[in-house]
């Protein structure tokens, strides 16, 4: 058995992102169906990859009930038509779930107990509204462990504010009115639309239907536009609709391999693991785990800021990604930062963007031989952050 | 008026508790860039077991869909899919029912005509995505597009019609055998629907030719739209053979031949279907599809047809929910289940209550080597089904582990439900049931399957007589659906809940009967071939006898049927009916002569009579013609058929018509046989009346 293996990233896909809600794009489609598709387009697209030598399916999902709970990588294996001899589980680290997927399978692939695995994420944020179920242990607050508003991620953005005055609304509005306008040039270009996989879509009133294209993003939205939002969750605060992502609906996922593997089967490695570091923080700060875990994880790789080429950092909202430029002295419109756009734009379906950030980056290096290494980074809820080196292989 | 117009006069009003299938229109970006398609979902609203179905309102509403789609200019296709599991399953059959003018039968083949045909007439290209079951209409529907896919999950697909006493009219007998040629066509509208109604698969309709594409259920509808902008783009071509250069006539002559042996005339429906096929090739879609105009009008307005839907109501609905069964909440439940005897009946019953039950079964027998024999036989039946690939090894394994031979009866000991088949002799089996009754609980069921002892009197020596129930199979067991449970004098009614309840899980169609000597099937067909037989002792040459009721289009000749029981048993039972009802059941002379002279039958390995058995039966001096043979047995059937209906032998003549279809496999155009015998006069001629209302099963005149 190799004792350590270099792992790659091939090839990833996802569903168009919905808006959660009665009107949304997926209000009466499943969730596990939209694993299902991600994972049998994904085998369509690498035909050269046999089913069954697929080793793992790791997917995602922050609230594992109902059409999201049953060991979901399990059973969309076994709904999406992998033999039988294919294993899955279900992963969790609320929006870092994709990206805790391809972390853990990437570490068994490292290991020698898998050449070739499946990982990504879901969230139905509409059939599963963030908290659904759960029940905070009252020793967090009788203790004062956390902060009464580490729960609220809305009121973790504020606090966030607080800690960083430098960063105003008016900036969190600027960089949330140039991810839209980066995302419309990317679908422009033709950037988004080849990892994106069609959803049949079927509402019993309408019939069937097929959601191709993200619905979230608001392409021509202008800082007047964004001015006079609401503040839900702080009077006079900053943080809008408008400067954070939405309630999303939408699955990823990808092919992860030993680079040897993949090769024998003839798929294109895209991008090689470099490092990877995840880390904790005040919960009631939480967007500010990407610094942390990327300290870490260039140190892990003997790596500084200044060789990192191209950054996704999920913009879960504007305030986190800001205060995590702000520390590396990096500016808010660096080319280098989510050159498609982010999440403000595409949303957010919570356990499934940190594999929309991979599939984002491989593209990028594909255009930008000339970088050598990337990140995707992004923040957590209950206070952490994860992060993960990448080298171009273009 | 448009054609509209007038089938939109003629029906109004008519359906009024139709179940409409709505066309709903989404507007489908296709990937690719290949355009936007108006793709039109069949969905009446209801879950899968409420299949889509197409009345006068369900037409309307998708000719107004395609007067939306037609009258834009931005679109580059147009689709057809159904609702989960369902594509559409053809005509409102409760409406075919109603028709009450051949005018209105004409506006309702024209009207579908009218809007089906749009879907290959427009100016952009049309797809059906046939994602789950397609039948009659529906898979007509498909078949006016100009592509189609199908999901290889479809589990049904067929043409019915036929089977019905319809003809596939919207369509179907004049684009079918295009597409495909008229020899796979003839499979779908002629072959299967004659084949017990049989269905094909999906995969079966892509191998035909059916579909242009197949893909799995998984992303069916994701994968069939990117086929079709791959179509539109021109990056898929589809080809298909042109069928119309070869001559046809061989083909459909052929299959006139089968339909006749098969039929012998006795239902219209097929013979139209293949005439309006035998057109297809050169006629154009008007002449074609008047002409399916026309058949229609002509067959919804024939008491086959009305006659047929009866059938198929019965067999749909009154043999789900039988009329007489006590209460479902008092059936026991059954853990163990013994069989008393170890030869072939026995041995089929186990393996039977095996596979359906899941229990352990026990047989017993006197004799070891019968014994070993019995399981034997169920031990190797389990191989079939596992080299078959109808169950698993694992499967196997258990079925065999659940089926066990004891010498003695003590194995009963905790069994719920114990059945007898051993010879059919009062006094041996009213020794068993003793026997049995010493060792099982006082609640365990004693089923017999005695065709024609009494079961009251099986019962009236033991300690427990409320606990006994008939329960007659046909053979072959596992294949004929029918089960006549049988009420004794004495059965209480938990008894006979857990006789339902289990013959329910056996997947059997269930009759409650009373204990009558012969019950339904055996009584009528004994009654029938005593006639017959009768006719022939006459002297009646022997063909003319056997043929007489060709035009019934029964299963098989009375002799063939006489074959396949075995003169033996059917001199038996003759016997025990002369012994019950001497006037009417007779014991013909020349059937103890077949018996005594060892024959298996009048005819010979050759299909032709035996010389010997003609011998046999020479010296009858009154012969009569092949119709006074007909009347006669059909008013013995008619004369029957009261007097069990005045005894209460069932609740209802409908029960009678089950009874036959399932259990001897009469026709549906006959619609089992009271219907036929009201449409030919024959009941009001012998008993006074008919059975039915006028309409229930025939043209409201």
């Amino acid at each position: 058995m190799p004792a350590s293996r270099e792992v790659v990233f091939v090839d990833g896909v996802r569903t168009p992102f919905g808006k959660s809600g009665p009107k949304g794009l997926y209000a009466e489609t499943r969730a596990d169906d939209l694993v299902v598709r991600v994972i049998r387009e994904l085998m369509r697209r690498n035909p050269g990859l046999p089913p069954e030598r697929v080793d793992e399916v790791a997917i995602a999902a922050t609230t594992q009930i109902g059409d999201q709970g049953l060991t979901i990588g399990r059973s969309a294996a076994v709904l999406a038509g992998l033999p039988k001899s294919v294993p899955g589980y279900a992963i969790d680290r609320m929006c870092a779930g994709a990206m805790t997927a391809v972390t853990t399978v990437a570490g068994g692939i490292s290991f020698g107990a898998y050449d070739v695995a499946i990982a990504g994420g879901v969230e139905h944020m509409g059939r599963h509204p963030m908290g659904e179920g759960v029940d905070p242990n009252p020793r967090f607050l009788s203790e004062q462990l956390v902060d009464g508003s580490a729960l609220v991620m809305g009121m973790t953005a504020e606090n966030l504010h607080d800690r960083y005055p430098s960063i105003t609304k008016e900036r969190a509005d600027a960089f949330a009115v140039a991810s839209q306008e980066k995302a419309a040039k990317a679908y422009a270009d033709g950037r988004i639309q080849r990892d994106l996989v069609p959803m049949a879509t079927r509402k019993a009133a309408e019939g069937w239907g097929l959601a191709t294209v993200d619905e979230p993003p608001r392409p021509g939205t202008t800082m007047e536009g964004l001015r006079d939002l609401r503040t839900p969750f702080r009077a006079h605060g900053r943080v809008t609709a408008g400067n954070a992502s939405g309630i999303n609906d939408g699955a990823t996922g990808c092919i992860v391999a030993a680079e040897d593997v993949a090769r024998e089967f003839g798929l294109t490695p895209r991008m090689r693991l470099v490092s990877y570091a995840f880390a904790g923080v005040d919960p009631e700060v939480m967007g500010i785990g990407p610094i942390p875990s990327t300290e870490r994880a260039l140190r892990l790789a003997g790596l500084s800021i200044g060789d990192i080429g191209l950054i996704e950092i999920n913009e879960a909202y504007a305030v986190q990604v800001l205060a995590f430029l702000e520390h590396f002295g990096i500016a808010d419109d660096d080319p280098r930062v989510n050159p498609y756009g982010g999440a403000i734009a595409f949303g957010h379906p919570l356990a499934s963007s940190g594999v929309r950030l991979m599939t984002h980056l491989s593209r990028e290096f594909a255009e930008r031989p000339d970088v050598r290494y990337g990140i995707t980074t992004m923040c957590v809820g209950m206070g952490m952050g994860g992060t993960v080196i990448w080298e171009n292989l273009a | 008026m448009s054609t509209i117009e007038t089938c939109t006069a003629l029906l109004e009003g008519k359906n009024a508790d139709e179940v409409v299938t709505k066309a709903l229109v989404r507007d489908v970006e296709l990937p690719y860039g290949a355009g936007t398609m108006a793709l039109i979902t069949l969905d009446n609203g209801l879950d899968h077991t409420k299949p889509n179905t197409f009345g006068p309102h369900g037409l309307l509403a998708l000719n107004d869909a395609l007067d939306a789609i037609a009258a834009r200019s931005d679109l580059a296709a147009v689709g057809v899919v159904g609702k989960p599991f369902i594509f559409a399953v053809g005509a409102d059959l409760k409406g075919a029912a109603a028709v009450s003018s051949r005018e209105e039968a004409l506006a309702i083949g024209r009207l579908g005509h009218h809007v089906f045909r749009r879907l290959g007439e427009l100016d952009v290209p049309s797809f059906a995505f046939v994602n789950g079951a397609a039948m009659g209409g529906g898979l007509e529907i498909a078949l006016h597009c100009t592509y189609r896919t199908v999901s290889s999950g479809v589990p049904a697909i067929a043409l019915p019609e036929c089977f019905l006493g319809l003809v596939p009219g919207w369509g179907g007998t004049q684009l079918l055998p295009r597409l495909i040629g008229p020899e796979k066509a003839l499979k779908l509208i002629i072959e299967n629907p004659l084949s017990q109604n049989r269905m094909i698969k999906g995969r079966d309709a892509y191998a035909l030719g059916i579909a242009d594409a197949m893909f799995e259920p998984a992303d069916f509808i994701e994968e069939s739209l990117r086929w079709a902008a791959q179509v539109l783009r021109g990056e898929v071509a589809v080809e298909r053979a042109d069928h119309t250069a070869e001559d046809w006539a061989p083909v459909i002559d052929q299959a006139r031949t089968l339909v006749d042996l098969k039929l012998r005339g006795a239902s219209p429906a097929p013979y139209r279907a293949l005439d309006l096929m035998a057109l297809a090739r050169t006629a154009s879609r008007d002449e074609g599809f008047a002409a399916e105009d026309e058949a229609l009008a002509g067959l919804l307005m024939s008491d086959e047809l009305r006659a047929g839907l009866y059938a198929f109501d019965l067999v749909q609905r009154r043999a789900k929910r039988p009329a007489g069964a006590p209460d479902k909440s008092l059936a026991r439940p059954v853990t163990k289940v013994g069989v008393v005897g170890a030869g072939l009946m026995a041995s089929q019953l186990a393996l039977l209550f095996a596979r359906r039950l899941e229990v352990p079964v026990v047989l017993t027998d006197l004799d070891q080597a019968r014994l070993d024999k019995g399981v034997g036989y169920v031990h190797a039946e389990v191989d079939k089904l596992l080299g078959k690939g109808r169950i698993s090894a694992d499967q196997a394994n258990r079925l065999k582990g659940l089926v066990t031979g004891s010498l003695t009866k003590d194995a009963f000991a905790d069994a719920d439900f114990v059945i007898e088949a051993v010879f059919e002799d009062l006094a041996v089996k009213q020794k068993v049931f003793a026997e049995v009754e010493e060792v099982v609980s006082e609640t365990c069921v004693l089923a017999t399957n005695t065709s024609s002892l009494s079961v009251t009197d099986m019962a009236s020596g033991l300690r427990h007589p409320e606990r006994v129930v008939g329960f007659h199979f046909f053979n072959p067991v596992a294949v004929l659906p029918l089960l006549e449970i049988v009420r004794g004098a004495a059965t209480d009614d938990a008894t006979l809940a857990t006789a339902f309840a289990v013959g329910k899980t056996l997947k059997k169609s269930c009759v409650l009967v009373k204990d009558a000597p012969a019950f339904v099937v055996n009584r009528l067909l004994t009654r029938f071939m005593g006639e017959v037989t009768a006719a022939a002792d006459e002297g009646t040459p022997l063909e003319v006898a056997d043929h007489a009721l060709d035009s019934l289009g029964l299963p098989m000749t009375p002799f063939a049927l006489l074959q396949l029981v075995g003169p033996a048993v059917a001199l038996h039972v003759a016997e025990t009916m002369h012994a019950a009802f001497p006037d009417r059941f007779g014991v013909a002379e020349n059937l103890a002569k077949l018996v005594a002279a060892g024959k298996p039958g009048l005819y010979g390995p050759d299909f032709q009579i035996d010389p010997e058995v003609r011998t046999l039966f020479e010296g009858g001096s009154s012969p009569s013609t092949g119709e006074e043979v007909r009347l006669r047995a059909l008013r013995a059937l008619a004369q029957e058929i009261r007097l069990m209906l005045d005894e209460g032998v069932v609740a209802a003549p409908q029960d009678i018509d089950l009874c036959m279809i399932l259990g001897a496999g009469w026709p549906f155009h006959t619609g089992g046989i009271t219907p036929y015998l009201d449409r030919t006069g024959i009941s009001e001629e012998v008993t006074g009346s008919r059975f039915l209302e006028p309409g229930v099963a025939s043209v409201l005149a």
